[in-house]
């Protein structure tokens, strides 16, 4: 058994450093093909081509080397622009000659008399950028100059690069694509190869550590975790953690240097939607992965405990059908991908007018996306609560919770069981439930109005910094790469709005609570180390009281570690639920209070 | 406002001093030379195993003493001075109390075996005895434990989580059988055997043997066997740690002795907890009753009558639980190990070998008196409330559904023991279907 374990490991390892040795793997090499299939055709693609003559009969090493030069191209490309379509001072001087202290639009349809490119689109941008200022009077011709100068500038930022050349995210995203097209190597000629040595080892690897705890008998097997280097934080912990935070840092904000990992998943992405992949399919790829063979492990962790079995059934099943097979469907399709068990406020863009629009465009289907999706919120959450308490989603259903479950679950003992926690949990998970309905209501609003302007707010950026902080930073680098030094549900915890939306209606409106079983406690404590959520469950086992917590999402894995059969799970009528503490057995003292 | 002072912060000291903050403004000084703060004896097992680190084992954060006004004092008392209403502290210091609480728990027996004092050798009940369990069992391979009883059990998994082999040395016919009836005796020694350890049933030790260190070497039983060994645990029971009471005038006999008050012979001096004897009888209960439970109950008790409102100790039906490897265990109300001779009873055991139910009940008026239940969790409120009630055998197995605990999905095995019942008291009177 341990040979077998130890084999396992090595194959696991094997995989893991071929995967990351496969982010260097490459050379790029710019080509002209790449150039028109990923830009299109017109007077940009043709400026690409002048400029970046010199890079594309070179090679280079390493995606850094190449991406740099990339970059160089688009700044220059848009200097150039600058310089021949941005506004001179001298112009600006002559306006204000020609204006006085009223501006018009007729000075500069007079000025700008050439006919030419250049001076058609000067003058558009000054209808575009000042029209507001036409007819106006100032107090004195300086004045005027300054207000130009502020329209100038707009001009020469915005208009400039967003229309004759490359804006920030045209950047971003032909950075990556081209990245990704240009790599040449032994990854790009032989993905599936590859596929098989970095994932695929992995999995065999990682499976074949995980089988053979089936020849423990079944039970609660939580013995070492406390000596355990990755379990309890120690080195393994620190360095596991501190990869999974670069991996997501690259996921989210420099794809660009990751193209060698999607390339090697493309094969699947073809078979499943028939386009290459990107890199939001690897990690969902990934994702379902870590979901799928964790889930094993905990299956077999827990085999004693048919709640459990199931529980992890579900995330197993809602994962692979309907965060990743059923959207890529879609797309195969030609629908929009959705993922039907996601809900608002977790999935913070469904309100975004791109995805409405998107839908809305797809007609039934698109619509009776947008229908479902809205019941979710407003039916589906609040009567599932009800009737099953927030696990329903948190623990059966939830993408995030599917991962903290399965391959978060050696890490659970690790969150933080101080009231002191308990505090900043409570201001921080509402913090970012308010955040996520003002800029939701920023986006709605702007949608209906077309004012981006939002009581104190541009609610284009509000949804930037959102998507930034919320999205990226917290649901995923601290979300996940925080496993091994906080805990498996640092995101559900304090991050995730949807929580704190469930844990509200669980707070006040539903049958389930976790009630303890009269006076058989014995304080042991295991029930409040192995609570992910960070509950203290003996604080109100000891004295008998039922846990009725917002924050609690089911995993009932505290009642899995009692050794005194003290909890259980249950949903019964509402009333009794805040019962009085009560530990049965004294005779002459009804409630320890 | 008076001065409690408590001598033990243990789970009946530290009850009582809770329960007294809570009702009154008394100070409160809580002495321990145990640990600075009150933790979790039950949980020492899971500290040695890595399930838990000993911070996790205190069921209060370290700041919760302070804001509830009750203080700690890290220190041993030698002696207690009833007349001056004094302490003598080993470091030299004196404590006066206006109400002095004696709850000083337990210690390991030891029954002058010889070799019962070499290094490598002893019981599990301290802090201080894990701490060197730690230190003794480090790179060991083989153990020997003498003594069947809940820490023995507890002793054998902590070393087997460290690969270390174990022989279990136990006097009766099957583990625990002096407890526990013989069938389910016999199932968990099959469960204990199949987590391979080696369970000598009826063996007894002779003595332990030194190697040239002064360390344990190997034992030897009363049959004669000698067995390898470099750690010897000690687990034939514990009684009330009460050494340094023997000069204070405070009546003791096997343990300090109390009314049904908890007060000792002196006037404001009370006793509670494992180092109690009652000096009444309570049916179907022992006068020293060393369990979590009933120096709890003890405790909440006697904050009442210090605060006021004098209040008998009169638990309840018996309940108690317990784990052996994976298999949990309950009882409530009474099943002893031998049937009494009014005393009928059913037993069902699961195909697995890992559950099982034994019921209990009086002959002649087919009261239900007892009930243990091993795999499967009961609802300790119903049990109570039937024991109480004095129901009979059918009522509670026609209700046994209600009392069922374990978690959503996990199967249920009423109808197999209704049937299996019913098999053997076809007479239509115990029937619960018909009743
Ligand atoms: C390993 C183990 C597992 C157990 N598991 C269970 C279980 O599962 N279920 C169950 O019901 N029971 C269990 N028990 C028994 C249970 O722990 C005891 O019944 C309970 O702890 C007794 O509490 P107490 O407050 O009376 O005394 P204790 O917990 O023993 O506390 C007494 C304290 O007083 C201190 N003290 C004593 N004398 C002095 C002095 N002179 N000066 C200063 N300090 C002093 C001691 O150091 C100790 O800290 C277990 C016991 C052990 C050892
Ligand atoms: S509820 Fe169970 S796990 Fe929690 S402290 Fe009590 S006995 Fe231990
Ligand atoms: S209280 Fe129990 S069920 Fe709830 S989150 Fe914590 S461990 Fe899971």
């Amino acid at each position: 058994m341990r040979a077998v374990k130890l084999f396992g490991l090595i194959l696991l390892l094997i995989g893991f450093i071929l995967f990351n040795a496969t982010f260097f793997l490459a050379r790029y090499k710019l080509t002209p093909e790449v150039i028109e299939s990923k830009i299109s055709e017109g007077p940009s693609r043709d400026l690409f081509f002048q400029t970046s003559t010199e890079m594309q009969g070179q090679t280079f090493a390493t995606s850094f080397s190449f991406v740099t030069e990339l970059r160089k191209n688009f700044e220059a490309i848009n200097q150039e622009q600058i310089s021949n379509y941005g506004i001179t001072q001298e112009e600006v001087f002559d306006l204000v000659a020609r204006s006085g202290k009223q501006f018009t639009l007729a000075s500069v349809d007079s000025l700008y008399l050439g006919g030419d490119e250049a001076s058609e689109f000067k003058k558009k941008a000054w209808k575009d950028y000042g029209g507001w200022l036409e007819g106006r009077e100032f107090l004195s011709p300086e004045e005027l100059q300054t207000q130009l100068e502020g329209v100038v500038n707009n001009i020469n930022q915005y208009a400039i690069i967003n229309q004759v050349g490359f804006d920030r995210y045209q950047v971003k995203d032909l950075t990556y694509s081209i990245t990704k097209a240009s790599a040449i190597g032994p990854v790009a000629s032989n993905p599936l190869l590859f596929l098989f040595l970095t994932i695929g080892l992995f999995i065999i690897g990682a499976l074949t550590y995980i089988l053979p705890k089936l020849n423990l008998l079944p039970g609660i097997k939580n013995n070492g975790i406390f000596f355990n280097a990755m379990k309890n934080t120690g080195w393994l912990g620190i360095l596991t953690g501190t990869w999974l935070i670069v991996f997501y840092i690259i996921l989210y904000f420099y794809p660009e240097y990751m193209t060698n990992w999607v390339i090697v998943v493309d094969p699947v992405s073809r078979v499943l939607n028939g386009n290459e992949a990107g890199r939001f399919f690897l990690y969902g790829f990934i994702y379902t992965l870590c979901i799928l063979v964790m889930g094993v492990r905990m299956i077999i962790h827990y085999r004693h405990s048919k709640y459990q079995i199931l529980r992890t059934y579900s995330v197993m099943f809602f994962q692979t059908a309907f965060a990743f097979l059923i959207p890529e469907i879609l797309i195969r399709l030609n629908k929009p991908y959705f993922d039907f068990k996601n809900i608002w406020p977790l999935d913070y863009s469904f309100f975004f007018d791109s995805r409405i629009n998107e839908l809305v465009s797809h007609g039934t289907l698109g619509l009776f996306m947008l229908g479902w999706g809205v019941a979710l919120i407003i039916i589906g959450v609040p009567v599932l609560v009800y009737f099953f308490g927030k696990r329903w989603y948190c623990s059966w259903v939830c993408g995030c919770g599917g991962l903290a479950e399965t391959l978060g679950d050696p890490y659970r003992q690790l969150s933080n069981k101080t009231i002191k926690a308990w505090k900043v949990e409570r201001w921080m998970v509402h913090g970012v439930l308010v955040f996520a309905i003002v800029m939701t209501a920023g986006v709605i609003y702007t949608y209906w109005t077309d004012a981006s302007w939002f009581l104190f707010f541009d609610s284009y950026k509000l949804r930037e910094v959102y998507g930034a902080f919320i999205g990226a930073g917290f649901a995923g680098v601290v979300g996940t790469g925080f496993y091994p030094l906080m805990g498996n549900r640092v995101w559900c915890r304090f991050g995730c709005p949807l929580a704190a939306y469930l844990g509200i209606v669980q707070r006040f409106k539903s049958r389930f609570r976790i009630t303890t079983n009269g006076g058989q406690c014995i304080s042991c404590g295991n029930c409040s180390t192995y609570c992910e959520m960070g509950i203290d469950v003996r604080w109100y086992a000891q004295r008998g009281q039922n846990i009725v917590r917002s924050s609690c999402v089911g995993c009932g894995i505290c009642s899995s570690v009692c050794p005194r059969g003290v909890l259980n799970l249950e949903v019964k009528e509402e009333s009794g639920r805040f019962g009085k503490p009560i530990l049965i057995g004294n005779n002459h003292i009804k409630i320890s209070e | 406002m008076k001065h409690i002072v408590i001598i033990g912060n243990g789970i009946s000291g530290t009850t009582a001093a809770r329960n007294i903050r809570k009702r009154s403004n008394h100070t409160i000084t809580i002495i321990s030379s145990e640990t600075d703060h009150f933790y979790s004896r039950t949980a020492l097992m899971y500290i040695y195993m890595g399930h838990m680190k000993y911070e996790h084992t205190k069921p209060y954060e370290d700041g919760f003493w302070k804001k509830n006004k009750i203080d700690l004092v890290r220190d041993h008392v030698t002696d207690v001075h009833p007349k001056t209403k004094s302490l003598t502290l080993q470091s030299g210091r004196s404590i006066e109390y206006d109400i002095l609480i004696i709850a000083s728990g337990s210690k390991s027996n030891k029954f002058g075996w010889p070799g019962q004092d070499l290094e490598g050798v002893q019981g599990l009940y301290s802090y201080q005895d894990l701490e060197r369990m730690e230190q003794t069992t480090k790179g060991i391979s083989q153990a020997v434990i003498v003594g069947g009883g809940l820490i023995g059990i507890e002793m054998a998994e902590m070393l087997l989580s460290r690969k270390i082999s174990v022989t279990l040395l136990v006097r009766e016919k099957e583990f625990w059988n002096n407890v526990l009836p013989l069938q389910e005796a016999n199932m968990i020694s099959r469960h204990i055997r199949s987590h391979h350890v080696s369970l000598k049933l009826e063996s007894e030790l002779k003595e332990i043997q030194a190697d040239e260190k002064d360390s344990v070497k190997a034992v030897v039983t009363k049959a004669g066997e000698t067995i390898p060994c470099q750690f010897v645990g000690l687990t034939v029971g514990v009684s009330p740690n009460i050494e340094f009471l023997k000069d204070s005038g405070i009546e003791v006999k096997r343990g300090v002795i109390v009314n049904e008050f908890l007060e000792t012979n002196i006037q404001d001096v009370y006793a509670l907890g494992d180092c109690v004897e009652r000096n009444y009888e309570l049916p179907g209960r022992k006068n020293i009753e060393q369990v979590w439970y009933t120096s709890r109950m003890m405790g909440e008790v006697l904050a009442q009558t210090i605060c006021g409102n004098k209040t008998k100790y009169e638990p309840g039906p018996w309940f108690n639980s317990a784990k052996f490897f994976d298999i949990e265990y309950q009882t409530y109300g009474n099943v002893a190990n031998v049937l009494g001779s009014s005393e009928t009873d059913f037993y069902w055991e699961h195909k697995s070998g890992m559950k099982s139910m034994h019921l209990v009940w009086d002959k002649n008026s087919n009261q239900f008196l007892g009930i243990n239940s091993f795999g499967i969790r009961l609802r300790h409120e119903c049990f109570d409330q039937w024991l109480r009630e004095n129901r009979s055998i059918t009522y509670v197995l026609k209700h046994l559904a209600e009392a069922n605990f374990d978690p959503e999905f996990f199967p249920r095995y009423e109808s197999e023991i209704m049937a299996s019942f019913a098999i053997k008291f076809p007479h239509a009177e115990l029937n619960p279907r018909l009743a």
